[in-house]
């Protein structure tokens, strides 16, 4: 049985101060594109800005909250302006407008030391094309980010060494990237960004250049590593099956602009508008929705003899005990009865998935 | 659909260039039909020990240059000083290899301890066939009895290098870093690197003097551009995922610099090592001519006493001086690649041989420094053990050659000369002056577009003034008629190589070894060809430049989409049909910028034939630096020079632009066919 795409324990903790909060973000690349936030030309379309102005809206008016280990992601079509997101995080690009605080702290306020101090052990980067160093074996590519820190040579190789082992490479540390198969090369990749041990771990679509059964095994890679290590992790990606596995909560964008953020359930549940929908139409379902999502309110005549299940139990994962029971299920959520589940609600899930 | 779509533009170009023909066809049968009655008027003659008001003035110009040089502060502190720290230099490497030095009848180090050391450093930075080859190479110029020559233009060469790589290198990764210094740079290089060689001699010696300190600084000026361009190139290329990769990582510009662009960019930047050293020993041998010591020293007086066999034995010494640094530096390149890669063992195992041929270069070095065996290469005086005889051998050759194939050099020569050269000499230069302006401006217009016409007017204008109206025609008729032959040749092996990659395979290498050749010493062979005149120059001239143009156009014909050319086979097109009409067209950029690169390396060379009776601006030249009356002629020849190669270059470079916007045309056409 294949396993859930996302299952129920990895609900965010949310508590403390966020990991990252980011408000009112903007990134517009172009001629004098500090001219265009806070002025009416924001709130041209981006083609039409484009006409105007030159300008590209990569980023427009975005803001939300990451909570510490939580696995945010970050979806939206290609040109969505996902990466200069993401790159607008850790300062690789330059945001126009908008504040960014990381554990509390100014991002955009920090000075190019500070910056680079962040950089160093706060957090670290996958990238698409992995962007290893070809002239660098594996081990010394583990240990760069180490070794720009001015960590001293044996202890940056121990330390390259334990990674290396997390992330499943024993036996390669003398390779060259060239060696390697893709998968092999972003294990590498990210290996360089777990050895510095940050807090906060940026991917920029780490997968997409890997074929889908490679894929498949280094989402499951980031989720034991998630497992395991703990770190906030901020995951862009173009493909939804990617981002409802892997994330706690789920930001799509579009045109540079945030159109929906929620939990996977809620954004196939309930998506904001028809482009979600249509991003989400091919998703299976029950493979995503909790009952909550199905559930009905208790109605009086109710007979209240039947098992009990969980609001964030999956719909697949309720099927066998709705369907086996003659009685509607009850769903609890912290051990009130909040609705009920028959076995009509189950297959208008299950149907509208075979159609 | 594409393919189909491109051969249509093509053709559509070729109505284009058929009417353009037509015009520049027109314009020529004007031409001659004015050049009937005109002949002979207006032609701006000067005999050649004439001078022309501007050429006493710069006569003057030189005069008080000298005579301020020893008040003048900018003489004290800007022109001597380098010339001094680049003498000091030079010098200091003459005495370690060349020279007799710090009171000793030898060098510091003699011909053992040289051979050893280069042995060594081949290793060192390549492998051991290089190392091989690098002994057996400098052997041979004590074999051929040139030791102290070749030291001396290897000392040169050294010092410039040294000097263009300790500027270069940081220059290229600065521009490599600054776009705002690669804009600034790029047209300063451009200008270098498209002067006649031979021009910008005189020049400098009017600031830096006559001798090994002008020679190396005029070799700078040649030489520095390839390491800045590429390495800039190097940096540049480097890919930005990795460059951002170590940014994400908190590296600073310096990290970065040191652990990601550099290293990347390693391989690259040897190769501008390479074609910079390449560069340097070729210009070392032209600078023979402000009196730079060593092997050019040695080519030039023979050219000018016609020594068929010296010129030949010298002008072998220098190119297998080019073998080798070529060879060493390119193994130095492929190095790059392969020393990363090594594992510990074979670490090991080089380290040993390293360290043996370390101990045995100290023994040579010792041996050399002490006894005199091993200081002066043993042999005759004169010739060397095998030099001499090479000589003789050539001579007789040559002399053979003349007397019983001179039917067949003759008919050649005078094929070319009776049918091509004097028939265009003549109309060229017997022109009124107005009406071979009018014509070029003409003719400019029709193939480059108005916006060239004020350029090319004030390179005329500049002509008519600089006095030599007549001798730049000449040299102009004899830069065309070798074009015209580079072109022909150009086409034809091009098109054979890219259409086949075996003729590719066999070729390429030929010519890659042809273009690391000093320009000088392609005159030799054809000096005992022909003899000396015009002739000569020519022929060298052709085959200095064939190799660049049949390169571009070889790659330019691979460069035609595969898909197009099949559409073409697909519907029935014969290899010649093909050829001339779908693979030529499509390939048009790259014949323009092999037409344009082939002017500009024949007239570099056409200026240098001067030396062996190519006449008219060469010969100026070559006169201005041994006859002090005709300096300022010389100067003069010197700048009609480069006016004609920017009026050349210019002209052909806007023609290549108008097919390149018109290929874009077509590319954008494609697109939304596709
Ligand atoms: N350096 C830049 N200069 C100008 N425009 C840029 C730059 N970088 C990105 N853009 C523009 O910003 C928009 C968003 O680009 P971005 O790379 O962030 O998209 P993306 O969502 O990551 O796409 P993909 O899935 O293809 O990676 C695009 O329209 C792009 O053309
Ligand atoms: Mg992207």
């Amino acid at each position: 049985m294949p396993e859930p795409l996302i299952s129920a324990e990895r609900v965010p903790a949310g508590v403390g101060e966020p990991a990252l909060a980011v408000t009112d973000l903007w990134k517009v690349f172009g001629p004098r594109a500090d001219r265009v936030v806070g002025t009416p030309l924001a709130d041209l379309s981006r083609a039409d800005l484009m006409a105007q102005t030159g300008c590209v809206a990569a980023v427009r008016d975005i803001s939300f909250t990451v909570a510490p280990t939580e696995v945010f992601v970050v979806m939206g079509l290609s040109g969505s302006g996902k990466s200069t997101l993401v790159r607008c995080l850790t300062r690789l690009v330059e945001p126009t407008s908008g504040t960014v605080l990381v554990e509390g702290e100014d991002l955009r306020g920090a000075d190019a030391k500070r910056l680079r101090d962040l950089r160093r052990h706060r957090f670290a980067m996958v990238f698409q094309h992995f962007g290893l160093l070809p002239h660098r074996r594996v081990l010394d590519n583990i240990a760069y980010g180490l070794e720009i820190r001015g960590v001293s040579r044996t202890e940056r190789y121990r330390r390259a060494g334990e990674v290396l082992d997390l992330v499943g490479l024993t036996g390669h540390a003398d390779h060259f990237p060239d060696q390697l198969s893709g998968g092999m090369q972003q294990r590498v990749g990210l290996g360089r960004a777990l050895a510095v041990d940050p807090r906060i771990l940026f991917f920029d679509e780490p997968f997409s250049a890997l074929d889908p059964l490679i894929r498949r095994d280094m989402q499951n890679e980031v989720l034991r590593l998630h497992h395991e290590v703990g770190k906030t992790m901020i995951f862009i990606t173009h493909d939804l099956h990617e981002a409802l596995r892997l994330g706690d909560r789920i930001l799509i964008m579009r045109d540079g602009a945030a159109v929906q953020i929620g939990r996977p359930d809620e954004v196939v549940g309930a998506p904001a508008d028809d482009y979600v929908r249509d991003f989400v139409a091919d998703v299976p379902k029950s493979h995503v929705l909790t009952i909550r999502w199905v559930m009905r309110p208790v109605r009086d005549d109710d007979p209240l003899d039947g098992p009990e299940l969980g609001a964030d139990v999956v719909v697949r994962d309720a099927v066998r005990a709705v369907l086996s029971s003659s009685a509607p299920v009850k769903v609890v959520h912290d051990g009130e009865l909040v609705g009920m589940v028959d076995d009509e609600a189950i297959l208008r899930v299950i149907v509208a998935e075979e159609q | 659909m594409t393919a189909l779509a491109g051969t249509a533009a093509s053709v559509r170009r070729r109505a284009g260039g058929l009417t353009r023909g037509w015009l520049v066809g027109g314009v020529v049968a004007v031409w001659v039909l004015l050049w009937i009655p005109l002949r002979g008027r207006d032609t701006l003659a000067l005999s050649t020990s004439e001078l022309s008001p501007l050429h006493e003035r710069l006569n003057d110009l030189r005069d008080a240059i000298n005579n301020t040089r020893g008040s003048s502060p900018v003489f004290s502190a800007f022109f001597d000083v380098i010339r001094e720290s680049v003498d000091a230099l030079t010098v200091f490497l003459q005495s370690l290899i060349s020279q007799p030095a710090y009171g000793r009848p030898v060098p510091l180090i003699g011909w053992l301890g040289v051979v050893a050391v280069a042995t060594f450093g081949a290793y060192a930075v390549g492998n051991l066939r290089v190392a091989a080859l690098t002994a057996a190479g400098f052997t041979s110029f004590g074999l051929l009895g040139f030791w102290q020559q070749s030291m001396d233009t290897l000392a040169l060469t050294l010092a410039a290098v040294l000097i263009c790589l300790a500027i270069g290198i940081p220059l290229g990764i600065w521009a490599g870093l600054s776009d705002r210094l690669n804009r600034v740079l790029t047209p300063v290089l451009d200008f270098m690197q498209t002067m006649p060689t031979f021009v910008y001699l005189a020049p400098l010696t009017l600031f830096f003097l006559i001798g090994p300190a002008s020679g190396v600084i005029a070799t700078l000026i040649y030489a520095m551009p390839p390491v800045i361009r590429i390495t800039a190139h190097g940096i540049r290329s480097v890919a930005p995922s990795s460059v951002e990769a170590g940014t994400s990582l908190g590296a600073t510009r310096w990290q970065l610099l040191r652990s990601v662009r550099v290293p990347l960019a390693k391989r690259t930047i040897v190769l501008g090592i390479n074609q910079t050293v390449m560069c340097a020993l070729s210009m070392v041998t032209i600078a023979a001519l402000i009196d730079a010591p060593g092997l050019g020293q040695v080519v030039l007086r023979a050219l000018q006493t016609l020594d068929v066999g010296t010129a030949f034995s010298a002008g072998l010494a220098i190119v297998i001086m080019a073998i080798v640094l070529d060879r060493v530096t390119t193994a130095a390149r492929d190095r790059v690649e392969t020393q990363y890669r090594m594992g510990p063992r074979a670490r090991g195992r080089r380290r040993v041989v390293l360290a043996g041929l370390g101990v045995l270069t100290a023994v040579a070095l010792y041996l050399s420094y002490t006894y005199v065996w091993a200081a002066f290469f043993p042999g005759p005086e004169r010739g060397g053990a095998v030099g001499g005889e090479v000589a003789d051998g050539v001579t007789r050759a040559s002399d053979w050659v003349q007397l019983n194939l001179g039917a067949v050099t003759d008919a050649v020569r005078n094929a070319i000369s009776y049918g091509l050269l004097n028939p265009l000499q003549s109309l060229i230069a017997d022109s009124p002056w107005y009406l071979v302006s009018a014509v070029v401006l003409a003719i400019a217009w029709i193939v480059a577009g108005p916006r060239i016409v004020p350029t090319a007017a004030v390179c005329l204008g500049l002509l008519v003034g600089s006095g030599l109206w007549q001798e730049a025609m000449v040299t102009l008729a004899a830069t065309l008629v070798a074009t015209v032959i580079v072109m022909a040749l150009g086409v034809v092996v091009g098109v054979w190589m890219g259409r086949s990659d075996r003729a590719d395979g066999l070729i390429r290498p030929t010519l890659d070894a042809a273009q690391v050749m000093p320009a000088f010493v392609y005159l030799v062979p054809f000096l005992g060809l022909f003899g000396a005149s015009r002739f000569t120059a020519i022929v060298a001239a052709v085959v200095f430049a064939a190799p660049v143009a049949i390169k571009l156009v070889a790659d330019g014909i691979r460069g035609v989409p595969a898909t197009v050319v099949e559409a073409a086979v697909s519907s029935g097109s014969s290899a010649w049909q093909v050829i001339t009409k779908v693979q030529l067209p499509l390939a048009r950029q790259s014949v323009t910028l092999a037409a344009n690169q082939g002017l500009i390396y024949v007239l570099s060379m056409v200026v240098v034939g001067g030396l062996v009776g190519a006449g008219a601006l060469g010969y100026l030249v070559v006169a201005g630096f041994s006859q002090s009356d005709l300096y300022g002629k010389g100067l003069a020849a010197g700048l009609a020079v480069v006016l004609l190669g920017v009026l050349l270059d210019r002209t052909t470079q806007a023609a290549a632009r108008r097919l390149d916007a018109g290929a874009a045309h077509r590319g954008l056409r494609k697109g939304k066919d596709s």
